[in-house]
């Protein structure tokens, strides 16, 4: 087994915790984070699905985009509609290269004059180098807060769990709302997720998260989830991971996240375009790219997982699994594949090369678990 | 861990028990499974079939990853363990009784390569 050099690792304010806890700590994106607790992955999960989950989450990169330039600066990079993102809310933006492709998928918020985005911890540099590149004027500030954490709460009693510390009970899916008081130089959270439950994404100042995480805990219905059950998670609820689904070669639409285009970033819409690689990825929206994002349910019992081939019953090549294991909640193998569109629009049987042996996969549509959300 | 002193083992984390009648029964150990974490699928050799020694003969999978399972000796797979497939949880509730498959070694002496359960522990570091 490999023994990194942990002293090099970064640690997030809640790594003692883990490690009390008896998490089973790894290496991602430079950060030594828990993969599973005690419990296991298989239990994580299903804690998650019938109570509540506590996720730390501090490694992602918290952004926060300042000044009067902000809102223009930020749509001339991705593809979200922030003109009209209400005070409060909370939107899925795609932060784009020239070709096209998808350098980071953000959630971006909206909370007075400020912007606060979040971005993949494996992604940072390459956020930061666009940023670069396309420098903000001077009437607009970027600045990345390395001294905050974030915790998410999910799972159908994370309202209940919460709501003693701050009051959430009004929000819905997607709203944002800071709590001054609720900590020491008080927390921001929103009311999303990342695995398809109703939920909470709490970001609080690094000096007050082993306090705030503690007290979450203390709820006999909240248990720590590591890494491997968020992942487990968020791929029944469909969602991407970078760099499995996603990266700097994808199309939105070929992704099937062409949702996350907005509408008046698209042609007929006000503000048309003005991100990168723009003209190829609204080209797109009428003329569909040769691959397509699908769902599928492989037979059988065995995990199918990303990098298997995907082929036609003659054996020809037609994709690659991008992300796939067991599903715990459907107690059965789901997966995400990226094929040629011809034979999803085609209705052509579908094969996993597993092992050397050709396994079918029945096309299904997505989430695999349907989602809980307060809308 | 728990690796206990009556079974012998591979360093590729099988546990191997002598049977009266010479033959071997294999499955993985305390601490392959806890490396491995939650199975959920077991894929078993075909009885009859003959595998020569550290043959990947079977893959075990957890919802973290794949592995293979190695045979410990060469010789002719002669029992299956249907049910333990059928319910691979087992593995990880009790490794030494989720006992994988039966092999009738082609020569007793590769018994002598194997592990003690000293040795074997040794290997974990």
């Amino acid at each position: 087994m490999d023994t990194p050099n942990t002293a090099a690792l970064r640690r997030t304010p809640l790594h003692p915790l883990h490690l009390a806890a008896g998490a089973k700590m790894v290496t991602f994106a430079g950060w030594d984070m828990p993969i599973q607790y005690v419990p296991g992955i298989l239990q994580e999960h299903l804690h998650t699905r019938t109570h509540a989950g506590l996720f730390d989450v501090s490694h992602m990169g918290q952004i926060e985009v300042s000044g009067p330039g902000a809102c223009a600066w930020l749509e001339s990079l991705t593809t979200a509609d922030l003109v009209a993102l209400p005070d409060g809310r909370q939107t899925y933006a795609l932060l784009t290269n020239d070709a096209g492709g998808i350098i980071d998928d953000l959630m971006i918020q909206k909370v007075g004059p400020v912007f606060h985005v979040v971005c993949n911890a494996a992604r940072l540099a390459q956020v930061q180098a666009q940023f670069a590149a396309h420098p903000p004027g001077a009437d607009c500030s970027v600045t990345l807060h390395e001294d905050r954490a974030l915790l998410a709460l999910q799972g159908p009693q994370a309202e209940a769990v919460l709501q003693p510390l701050a009051d959430v009970a009004g929000l819905r899916f997607l709203d944002v709302r800071e709590y001054p008081d609720a900590v020491a130089g008080g927390l921001r959270l929103s009311r999303s997720g990342y695995t398809g439950e109703d939920g909470f994404e709490i970001s609080l100042p690094a000096a007050a998260a082993p306090a705030f995480a503690a007290r979450l805990l203390e709820h006999p219905q909240v248990r720590w989830i590591g890494l491997g059950a968020r992942d487990t998670l968020r791929l029944e609820a469909g969602m991407c991971l970078y760099g499995n689904d996603i990266d700097d070669g994808t199309t939105p639409v070929s992704a099937s996240i062409g949702w996350a285009v907005a509408p008046a970033r698209r042609h007929g819409g006000p503000r048309a375009g003005g991100f990168p690689g723009a003209d190829i990825i609204l080209a797109e929206f009428a003329a569909p790219p040769a691959k397509v994002r699908v769902a599928l349910l492989p037979d059988g019992r065995a995990p199918q997982r990303a990098g298997a081939r995907i082929v036609d019953a003659e054996g020809r090549e037609l994709g690659v699994i991008t992300s796939g294991n067991h599903s715990p909640t459907l107690g059965r193998p789901i997966a995400m594949a990226s094929i040629a569109r011809a034979a999803k629009d085609a209705g052509t049987p579908l094969f996993i090369d597993s092992r050397g042996q050709k396994v079918a996969a029945a096309l299904t549509a997505f989430p695999f678990v349907p989602n809980r959300y307060r809308r | 861990m728990n690796h206990p002193d009556n079974l012998r083992y591979t360093d590729t984390h099988e546990w191997v028990r002598v049977e009266q009648d010479g033959t071997v029964t294999v499955g993985i150990t305390d601490h392959a499974q806890d490396a491995l974490g939650d199975v959920v699928f077991l894929q078993l050799p075909d009885v009859g079939r003959t595998v020569a020694r550290t043959e990947a003969m079977a893959v075990i999978e957890s919802v973290k990853s794949a592995s293979d399972i190695h045979a410990p000796v060469a010789g002719t797979v002669t029992a299956v363990n249907q049910a333990v497939a059928d319910a691979p949880e087992q593995v990880n509730q009790d490794p030494y009784a989720a006992w994988m498959f039966v092999i009738k070694p082609d020569s007793a002496s590769e018994l002598d390569a194997l592990l003690s359960a000293d040795a074997y522990s040794a290997t974990l570091g």
